[in-house]
Parts: structure tokens; C-alpha cells; sequence
């Protein structure tokens, strides 16, 4: 039944899709435009060694902006991720260097529970408190790092204190595939399906596009809030293990100003920041391109600092884009709209 | 064709705001098969029945039976699951998914793992489409579509829920006369199978082309419900405003001086147009209608607030710059507006800086705002008003509505306006203060201010104003000599009924 109606529906909605997948498909075209002309300049940027910095740097990104696109799409927003980071990345640091036979796996689930735990807490501040989410995640931005830097007191977890299995984890590769990339896909593939396939995604779409109307449909809003904060938490925590893996040393400033990178990495790739719209595959892919970019300055031997200003460009230009195309999207729609004339 | 025990009973239900009673002991029957009109007039509680009924407000007292049993709707969601449906005037949907998926939503068909059926979810929307008769694509994205067509897809979604009592709280408000019929047949399809229909609307002739019983409602409280054929129109208005209006209005003659307001060919499209009316000083003009037939819109395009299409606008003989509120304030024009809290006050700051924002430059010195001269004026303009606070000082928030009012009146009264425009002046207050402002009004009239009143509150049109305007979708349908102005013939005019008592 599904396999015979497919056809015809996907024929249909193609001209939409299409304008919809017009993000993408641009961010895709700046990436090859971007690796081309990096790679003319200096071919060493298509290295092994290069492409698979990139990737790691994206991996990691790319677990932050989907939990990020999670929480926006619900019309809200997450700015302590940085922090969560940080404290999972020290948490599972002190853990290993204390307990140096733990598997990974019980590294990656208490880094999530502490990024969870730490989500909840957004999550039930922003339904109870009825404040909004980023009054609520900057407060919790700078307490969550004030605990790091309590606890840590100044001192430095360093890759020779950690197991070598940690650390072989961090770069061991799976068909020359590093695991961080794999796990990340992990991430995107389930987080997407999820969001695209089941209700409790559509639910979160719904609230974002419309809170009142959420409210009348009988959605649980409160609820399904906290869920979205608990999924961006357990995320950062996630991904701060996947920073300890990758790079080994850890201090109390680990994942500082991430919150920033992840929100231009989900803006760029078009998740309205009023929620609603947008895929965590578009926000994946600006964290790739975010990452791509980074890397391509300093092969270009461009000053760092361009980095910033390039990236806030950027964003600029998405959002011009979005207003454009929901200018562009209304008026076709208005035109094909009263069927009664 | 109804059925003979009723689908939903509600019993003595009542519902309070505060100290606004919005709702007190109403009861009234539906029957599966019948579609029963809801009257009253703007505040006669209407609305807060449906929220009650929709799940958003629970009754404070009194019980709904379903099929004979109560149930308790404490949220929509219980509401949805009874089987009950509620078409607001302004549809709920969620613009940024398709048709289909706001038809589903909660209820969306599953495949295999529980994903969403999307094959089917577009199937079942197309078919109930098709079974409404109409043509929108289930693939679309429900922001841009008509009006219209978003009350089809609310429709389409009661249809898809199976829903036993439809709620439409005043649906064709917003539609022309094409969309009226095609809408109508819809109810009428749902009605014969056997949903119990529940219809809001001002306008009398749909009420009897599409309802069996009308149940009326004045000041929250139930009037009579009567099976529709056994009531004249008359009798109808006659029950909704059916009231003593014996409270008194302490009106002073003034003979009306020089025209301070002349409005000429307004026009917003598509809220109103070719509006033409004077004030005059002293005079007081009243602005009278149903809600959304678009008297505040006028008023606040006259302001500036809201910009306008054409048309021009004087005040003492100089046209005014279009969509500048700056330079109405400048040319001597006061509003004080419909939603006190959203728009006439700041809430968290003192009284004394809200008397005195509008005039915030006059009052300082070198650019510094002093204390003193701040105090002193906000005291004096209080004091006239007889506005009871504990100290300047206080937070506006805290202050009763009627107090809050008598805020917003001082802060703009300070400004000795030539021309004052109030919205709904006494909207939520209760009588004691009603009068005082009342009187305010009456002795700002006969200091030559020209006062021009935006109401919803008939006995205060007519005790107030030296002329009325009634508006009906967006343009002046009658204007009215204080002699010539009756309840009858004020709602006549605004309902679009053209029989004289």
C-alpha cells in the first residue's frame, strides 16, 4: 500500500521540496565551491590527514547542532551546551583517570547522563519558571561553568592520565571511518527519523509553528519541552566525551563559546530561529560547513580572526535567504491558494 | 432527525475571572442532529462557553454530561478525546506544516515501527476533501491559505476525529458570501449526520438558515433557549440587550463648536473604507459595532498606529501625517486604548512615570528627568481623577483595573489633548469607577475637548454620545442623533438588519 501510493505523492510535492531543499542544496554548493578553490590553492587540504580533522571537528559540532535543532525547532533555544560540554567532558576525564578500565561505552553514557541531567534542568526552569529559554540557558551557561571551574580548581586532566582504549577510541577508524563520525551519523540519523517519522517529532514542529495552537490540539506541550531541552543536554554530554576522546587534555574551559558555533551552525543551516522549520541534516551541514571553513582559512593562511567575521556573514546571509524564500514561498502559495475565486 | 436524549448537557455551569463573573449558571441541551445557535451581545459570555467546552477554561462550578455521564474536560486534549471539535474565528493551525499533517496531528495513521503512514495521512485528508467538497492540496503548507479555507481544513479535521458536537464560535466572520454558503452546506452535511452543531454568530440571517434552537445569553447569564422558528428577529434583539438602562449617565449639554476631527475617505484595505465623519468640540461621538467590524482599527489609524491607504485626516483644520502617532500627540490627539495592559501601560514601572511618559521631554531639565516636577505633576492628575494607590511610587500592575484606567486617563489627560480617542473605556471596571470615568468624559466634553469613544457597551453608547456611528465590516452603515439612537436601532444597524421596531 505505502510502496504503490509513494509514487504518485513524492511526484507532487517534488515543486515544494524542492524550494524547501533550496538550503541545502545551497550549502552543499558553498562547500564544493569552498574545497575547490582551498584545494587549487593548496592541495595538501585535501590530505587524509586534513579531511579527517575536518571531519572529527565536524563530528562534534554536529551532535551539539542537532540537539540544538531540537530545541529551536520547538521555538526555543539552548546556550549552555558549551558548558554541559565541558562539565561531561571533565566528569568522564576524572572518571577514567580514576577507573581506568572502563569501557568507552560507560564513558559515552554517563557523559550523556550528566549533559541530561543538566537539560532537564533547562528544561524544567523554562516550563515551570515560564521564563524564556534564553534567559533560563544563559543563567544555566555560567553556573554550569562556575561548577566546572569549582571542581576543577585549576587543574588539567592530561591525555598521559587517561587509558590508552579512551584515547585509541578517539582516533580508531571503523573502514577507514573514524568512530567520532560514525557516532555522530548515529545521532543525526536517529535524532531525523524521529523527528520526520514520529509523532512525538511532528509534535515539536507543531509547537514551534504555532505554541497557541499546540496548546488547543492537546499536545503536551510542557512536557514534550522538557524532552527537547533533555535531548540538547544528553547531546553537549555526549559530545563532550567525543572532545575527551578526541583531544585528550581537559580543563575546566573545555567547550567555551561552542554555545555560539552550534547556534550559527544550526542558523546557517536553516532552522528558523522561530521555530517550526528547518532538519537536523541542514544543521549538520552547517556545522560541516562551519568546520570547513575554520580549516580552510588557516590552509589559506588566513588570519583566524576573518574566521568570526566570515561566520557572521554567514549568518546574515541565511537569514536574508529565509525572509527571501518565505517572501518568495508566500506569494506562490497566496497565487495557488482560494480554490473560490 | 434529532436525537431524542442529548448528546452534551450543561448544567449550571459558572465561570469567574477575578471579580468578573463571565459565566453564571447556564445550562442548555444539544441534541446529535441539530444545530443550535449561541446569541448574545459582545461579553455576554459566549466565548468563555466554548473555552469551557473546548477544554481551555474549567468551570468553576456546575458539570457537563456526556451521553448522560459527567466528564471533567480539564484540557483540550480531554476535550478532543470526547469527540468534541471547536472552530475558532480565528482558525489554529500550524502554518508551518501541510494541510495533512494539521488534519492528523495527534492522530497521524502508523505503518511499520509506528512511523507516520504519510501514503495514508495524505490519502485520509484527500478523502475527507472530497467528502466536503472541496479542493485544497493535503501537501501544502497551511500558512497562505484564505481564511476560508482554513476553517474548511478545521472542518476537515472535527471530520477526521469524529467528532459528535461542533463547536463553531463566530466562523464567517471573515468571509464573503460565497465561502458563507459553501461553509454552511458543510455544517449542514455534518449536521445530518448526526454531529450536534453549536454556531456563534452576530448576523441573524444565517443563524436562521442554518439553526433549529438558539439559546440567547445577556451578561453571562442564560436568557431563554426556544426552538428557532418560534422567535422573531425582534424578539431575538429584544432578549440580547434587554436591559434596564436606568444607570445613569451624567451627560451635559454642550453646544458643539469648531470641527477638531475630520476624517475623510479612510480606508485600510481590507479592514475598512470610504470612512467620512467630523467631531466636533465638546461633542461626544460614539463609534459603536460588533467586535471586528472595525472600529478600534479606525481609531487607530486615525492615531497613526496603524498605517492607512487612503484617505485624509485633520485635526483643527491640519492634515495629519499618516502613520506617525508622534505627530498626532503633536497636533494635539490623545488615545487611550482598548487593552490597557498591552498597550496603555507599562506595568512594571511606577504611576508617577506612567502619568508622565508623554511628556517626559517638557517635564525635564537639561534633559534630566527630575523627581520632583515628575511627582508633582503625576500628583495633581491623580488627585483630579480620584485615583486610590497607596503610593506614586507603586507599580502600576498593582493597582485595580479600574485604577489602572484612571492611570492611563491621567497620562494622557496631562497632555490637555484637543482631541481624545478612547477605546472601550470602561472594558472590565466596575460600575462605581464606570461612572466616575464616565463623568470624566462628560466634563472633558464640556471644556471643548472633542471626545471620540470606541464601545461595545450599548447603555454607554447611548447615555454618552451626542452622535452615533455604527460600523458593520468595515464601513459606516448609520450614523445617529442622540434623539434617533435606541438599543434597537444601534443593533438593527450593526447586525445588518434592516426592520424597525
Amino acid at each position: 500500500m505505502t510502496a504503490v501510493g509513494l509514487p504518485g505523492v513524492t511526484a507532487r510535492r517534488s515543486s515544494l521540496d524542492l524550494v524547501l531543499r533550496a538550503r541545502e542544496l545551497g550549502i552543499v554548493l558553498a562547500l564544493a565551491l569552498l574545497v575547490a578553490v582551498t584545494a587549487i590553492s593548496n592541495p595538501r587540504f585535501l590530505s587524509a590527514q586534513s579531511i579527517r580533522d575536518i571531519l572529527l571537528g565536524t563530528a562534534i559540532l554536529a551532535v551539539l547542532a542537532v540537539g540544538q535543532a531540537v530545541v529551536v525547532i520547538t521555538r526555543n533555544i539552548d546556550l549552555s551546551v558549551g558548558s554541559v560540554l565541558g562539565l561531561s567532558a571533565f566528569t568522564v576525564g576524572t572518571l577514567l583517570r580514576d577507573n581506568p578500565g572502563l569501557p568507552v561505552v560507560v564513558a559515552l553514557l554517563v557523559g550523556a547522563g550528566v549533559g541530561g541531567v543538566c537539560g532537564a534542568l533547562n528544561g524544567v526552569l523554562v516550563r515551570y519558571g515560564n521564563v524564556p529559554a534564553l534567559v533560563v540557558t544563559l543563567g544555566t551557561l555560567y553556573v554550569v561553568r562556575g561548577i566546572t571551574y569549582f571542581w576543577a580548581g585549576g587543574q588539567q586532566i592530561n591525555a598521559d592520565e587517561l587509558p590508552a582504549g579512551f584515547l585509541d577510541f578517539g582516533n580508531a577508524t571503523l573502514l577507514s571511518v573514524p568512530y567520532l563520525v560514525l557516532i555522530a551519523l548515529l545521532v543525526l540519523v536517529v535524532t531525523g527519523l524521529v523527528l520526520r517519522n514520529y509523532r512525538a517529532g511532528r509534535e515539536l514542529y507543531a509547537m514551534g509553528s504555532s505554541p497557541q495552537a499546540a496548546k488547543l490540539a492537546g499536545i503536551a506541550v510542557g512536557r514534550r519541552t522538557v524532552v527537547a531541552f533533555l535531548v540538547s543536554g544528553a547531546l553537549a554530554g555526549l559530545a563532550g566525551v567525543l572532545f575527551a576522546a578526541r583531544f585528550g587534555t581537559i580543563d575546566a574551559a573545555a567547550g567555551t563559546g561552542y554555545e555560539l558555533n552550534v547556534v550559527a551552525a544550526v542558523v546557517v543551516g536553516g532552522v528558523a530561529v522561530f521555530g517550526g522549520s528547518g532538519s537536523v541534516w541542514g544543521a549538520a551541514l552547517g556545522a560541516l560547513l562551519l568546520t570547513t571553513i575554520g580549516s580552510a582559512l588557516a590552509v589559506l593562511e588566513i588570519n583566524q580572526f576573518w574566521q568570526q567575521a566570515i561566520v557572521g556573514g554567514l549568518i546574515l546571509l541565511a537569514i536574508g535567504a529565509d525572509r527571501l524564500v518565505a517572501a518568495r514561498v508566500a506569494a506562490s502559495l497566496k497565487k495557488r491558494g482560494s480554490h473560490v475565486s | 432527525m434529532a436525537t431524542d436524549t442529548p448528546v452534551l448537557r450543561m448544567r449550571d455551569v459558572s465561570k469567574s475571572f477575578g471579580a468578573v463573573a463571565a459565566v453564571q449558571n447556564v445550562s442548555f441541551d444539544l441534541y446529535g442532529g441539530e444545530a443550535h445557535a449561541l446569541v448574545g451581545e459582545n461579553g455576554a459570555g459566549k466565548s468563555t462557553l466554548v473555552k469551557m467546552l473546548a477544554g481551555v477554561h474549567r468551570p468553576d462550578s456546575g458539570s457537563i454530561e456526556l451521553d448522560g455521564t459527567p466528564i471533567e474536560l480539564a484540557t483540550p486534549a480531554d476535550a478532543k478525546a470526547a469527540g468534541i471539535a471547536v472552530i475558532y474565528q480565528e482558525p489554529t493551525l500550524f502554518p508551518d506544516l501541510s494541510v495533512a499533517e494539521n488534519i492528523a496531528m495527534g492522530r497521524q495513521p502508523l505503518g511499520r515501527f509506528k512511523t507516520i503512514d504519510r501514503a495514508a495521512m495524505h490519502a485520509q485528508a484527500e478523502q475527507l476533501f472530497a467528502r466536503l467538497g472541496v479542493s485544497i492540496a493535503p501537501n501544502r503548507p497551511a500558512r497562505g491559505l484564505s481564511i476560508a479555507d482554513q476553517q474548511l481544513v478545521e472542518i476537515a479535521k472535527a471530520l477526521s476525529a469524529d467528532a459528535r458536537v461542533v463547536v463553531m464560535d463566530e466562523p464567517t466572520a471573515a468571509l464573503t458570501g460565497v465561502e458563507v454558503e459553501r461553509l454552511f452546506a458543510v455544517a449542514r452535511s455534518l449536521r445530518d449526520d448526526g454531529a450536534a452543531l453549536v454556531f456563534i454568530s452576530h448576523r441573524f440571517e444565517e443563524i436562521t438558515a442554518l439553526c433549529e434552537k438558539v439559546t440567547i445569553l445577556r451578561d453571562g447569564k442564560h436568557v431563554s433557549t426556544d426552538p428557532l422558528a418560534d422567535l422573531s428577529v425582534d424578539e431575538m434583539v429584544r432578549r440580547m440587550v434587554g436591559r434596564d438602562l436606568d444607570a445613569l449617565f451624567p451627560k451635559q449639554d454642550v453646544t458643539p463648536g469648531a470641527v477638531v476631527l475630520s476624517v475623510r475617505g479612510l480606508r485600510r484595505d481590507p479592514v475598512f473604507a470610504d470612512i467620512d465623519f467630523e467631531v466636533r468640540a465638546g461633542e461626544i461621538v460614539a463609534l459603536a459595532g460588533l467586535v471586528g467590524s472595525g472600529r478600534s482599527e479606525v481609531v487607530q489609524s486615525i492615531f497613526g498606529v496603524d498605517p492607512r491607504d487612503g484617505g485624509t485626516v485633520e485635526v483643527g483644520g491640519r492634515k495629519l501625517k499618516p502613520g506617525s502617532p508622534r505627530a498626532a500627540m503633536a497636533a494635539g490627539v490623545a488615545l487611550v486604548p482598548e487593552d490597557r495592559r498591552q498597550q496603555g501601560l507599562l506595568m512594571e514601572l511606577s504611576i508617577e512615570r506612567n502619568v508622565t511618559l508623554p511628556r517626559s521631554r517638557a517635564l525635564s531639565q537639561l534633559g534630566f528627568l527630575t523627581g520632583s516636577s515628575e511627582r508633582r505633576s503625576a500628583k495633581e492628575w491623580t488627585t483630579r481623577l480620584k485615583t486610590k494607590y497607596g503610593r506614586l511610587s507603586d507599580e502600576v500592575g498593582t493597582l485595580s483595573g479600574g485604577n489602572q484606567q484612571k492611570v492611563v486617563l491621567a497620562k494622557w489627560l496631562s497632555m490637555a489633548p484637543k482631541l481624545l480617542i478612547v477605546d472601550e473605556p470602561t472594558r472590565g471596571i466596575d460600575v462605581g469607577t464606570k461612572a466616575e470615568v464616565h463623568r470624566l468624559m462628560s466634563n472633558l466634553a464640556a471644556e471643548g475637548v472633542a471626545v471620540l469613544m470606541v464601545s461595545s457597551e450599548l447603555p454607554e453608547v447611548l447615555g454618552m454620545a451626542d452622535r452615533v456611528l455604527v460600523m458593520r465590516e468595515g464601513r459606516l452603515v448609520a450614523t445617529l442623533d442622540r434623539s434617533e439612537a435606541t438599543e434597537q436601532s444601534v443593533m438593527f444597524a450593526a447586525t445588518g438588519q434592516e426592520v424597525t421596531v
